[in-house]
């Protein structure tokens, strides 16, 4: 039990990732694919922003007083990974507008069947 | 100047998208990419002349030292990949105005220019970024920016190609960013050299060995290591001919890239060869994509795809000198970078053409029928591209395989000699179905080549194809370097 408190954000990372990926795998439907997608890319932020905080730490400013600091790099990278999360996104929203348009589907095996038989 | 020639390369295409977007302009965003991948030739030329006669060098991005700020390096590898990259953007740049213009709406093709300028600064920034981090922005921004050249092509297919290749290639990525991580946490540094001594002694801790886990497999799906490869032969069937070309020649072999930056200059090679079945692994992968990929590839009608399933097993040659760790096995695979550019550049351009002329979105192997009378010089150059992947003596493919089968003889791997000579055989028969039909069977039409731009950017890559399979100077000699570097270690 203890080992699962101690290392909670830990655990929830794994959970996220884990769900994540298997959404994008065994979902057919290609919102739901990329709401798995986001879910995945969104634990990875939690990997890196949680082992940057220790308890009692402050912004890495030089004060009086305070002698513990977080780092404050991990949140830099995943601004940017954020950014590039958002772009991932975006795109794959345009895409699935697209391919709405062109095949007035968003599941996967009516797509692969209409590809198949030709139909619009 | 010299010394901020690493990131102008990087800057000038960064530059060219967004200026192309705002002029909106074909013709402007036709000239801003031809010379902006002609000044990035020019570029990498000199870095690459510059390490050959001084060594590896290494840019402070905004003058802030590294580990601390983000460090560009040019050493031996990242030079012969930056000029493989450089050379392929310098023959599509020129092709792409009639090719474009001819496969894309008015309106729609200056977004195709500046995604071409985008993926090109992502792949080059790739290749001279010292930072694992940067990295990772920079293979995002050259994916994002490929998914999008896919999705233009002009069949609905190539919007769900994109969108498959979108789905492995960011989980691919996120892979790497997980292991990257992993090693940030062990380490606290993000530069590769620095990570490299750092990680001395402590190998086999349990998250360096996910994070070797986790960057493998998320850039072997960027660089299709079978059997992570199914992304790829849609998004090149049906993505437009000068993406096609573009991304064939450089996107996976960039990603090869990375995967030889990290295996023999991050981590530590002797621990990953010798305690871990990275050996056993790689030379199993790499045959099976030899073997299996070419066998599909021999029972393919659609030509495009045929040979983006010849992609994959060529693919497995670059990977099999990973595998063979030596001298001999590297230099064949780091050649092939270059020398697979050159021979499916090539063919991906003159299809193009052959596309072009025929009309229809896709060439099956039989509307190839007679093509050696209409369109001779296309064919002609089909030919000598398609023995280079085959692999004749007096040709760039055969280079490679000459050094690869030297470097299984050396680890006394026969069954990787049989593997390549096997492969070879099978590349003969999917080669020959191709001039079967362009000059043995007889076809309808009458003599019209592909237009003048394009015709004479593909040609002159099949003309690279002979002139590296005889003239080595600069893929040999620059694998080799690369190769003897990459088994000195890291630095």
């Amino acid at each position: 039990m203890s080992a699962v408190a101690a290392h909670f954000s830990y655990w929830v990372t794994l959970f996220l990732m884990i769900a994540g990926l298997y959404i994008l795998i065994a979902r057919g439907n290609l919102m739901k694919k990329l709401i798995g997608l986001g879910v995945f890319q969104t634990s990875v932020y939690l990997l890196y922003i949680a082992p940057g905080k220790l308890v009692g730490g402050t912004a890495p400013i030089v004060a009086a007083g305070f002698t513990t600091y977080s780092n404050p790099l991990p949140h830099v990278l995943i601004l940017t990974a954020i950014v590039v999360g958002v772009a991932t996104l975006a795109l794959g929203l345009a895409i699935t507008v697209r391919i709405r348009e062109a095949y007035g589907t968003i599941e996967e095996d009516e797509i692969l069947e209409r590809d198949r038989t030709g139909e619009r | 100047m010299v010394e901020h020639l690493p990131a102008l390369q990087v800057v000038l295409p960064l530059v060219a998208a967004p200026l192309i977007v705002l002029a909106r302009s074909p013709r402007f965003a036709w000239l801003a990419t031809t010379a902006v991948s002609y000044a990035c030739l020019v570029i990498a030329a000199l870095l690459a002349t510059r390490v050959a006669t001084l060594g590896a060098f290494s840019y402070a991005l905004g003058s802030w030292a590294p580990p601390w700020g983000i460090e560009y390096r040019v050493d031996a590898l990242s030079a012969f990949v930056l000029v493989a990259v450089a050379l392929t953007a310098s023959f599509v740049a020129p092709y792409a105005r009639r090719s474009i213009a001819a496969e894309l709406d008015a309106d729609r093709q200056y977004l195709m220019y500046a995604m071409y300028c985008l993926c090109l600064a992502g792949l080059l920034g790739i290749t001279v970024t010292g930072d694992a981090f940067n990295l990772f922005v920079f293979l995002e921004i050259s994916s994002l920016a490929s998914y999008v050249l896919i999705a233009l092509g002009r069949r609905r297919q190539a919007l769900v190609a994109a969108f498959q290749y979108m789905l492995m290639g960011t989980v691919g990525a996120t892979f790497y960013v997980i292991g990257v991580g992993l090693l940030y946490l062990v380490t606290g540094t993000l530069n590769l050299a620095d990570l490299a001594e750092r990680l001395r002694g402590v190998e086999d801790l349990r998250p360096v060995l996910a994070a070797l886990a986790f960057i493998t497999v998320g850039i072997g799906l960027k660089l299709a290591l079978f059997p992570l490869h199914q992304w790829l032969p849609n998004a090149y069937a049906y993505a437009p001919s000068m993406a096609t070309a573009f991304l064939a020649a450089t996107a996976t072999k960039v990603s090869v890239y990375v995967l030889l930056r990290f295996y023999f200059t991050v981590f530590d090679p002797a621990a990953l060869f010798d305690r871990l079945p990275t050996r056993e692994t790689f030379l199993a992968l790499s045959v099976a994509a030899m073997i299996l990929a070419s066998l599909v590839a021999v029972f393919e009608r659609e030509v495009k795809r045929l040979f983006a399933w010849s992609s994959v097993a060529q693919i497995g040659y670059i990977t099999l000198g990973i595998g063979l760790e030596n001298h001999a096995g590297l230099t064949g695979s780091i050649a092939h970078l270059l020398n697979h550019g050159v021979t499916k550049g090539a063919i991906f351009l003159l299809l193009g053409g052959v596309a072009l002329r025929s009309g229809a979105a896709s060439i099956s192997v039989g509307s190839l029928a007679g093509l050696g009378r209409r369109m001779p010089l296309t064919a002609f150059g089909l030919v000598i591209a398609g023995l280079s992947l085959i692999g004749v003596p007096g040709t760039a493919g055969f280079v490679t395989k000459w050094f690869l089968i030297l470097g299984a003889i050396e680890r006394e791997a026969w069954w990787v000699v049989g593997a390549i000579l096997a492969s070879s055989l099978i590349a003969v028969a999917y080669v020959w179905r191709l001039v079967e039909a362009a000059y043995l069977r007889a076809g309808q039409g009458t003599r019209r080549e592909a237009p003048a731009g394009m015709l004479a950017a593909g040609l002159a890559m099949a003309g690279l194809c002979v002139y590296f399979g005889f003239f080595t100077s600069i893929n040999v000699a620059g694998a080799s370097d690369a190769a003897s570097f990459l088994l000195r270690g890291a630095r």
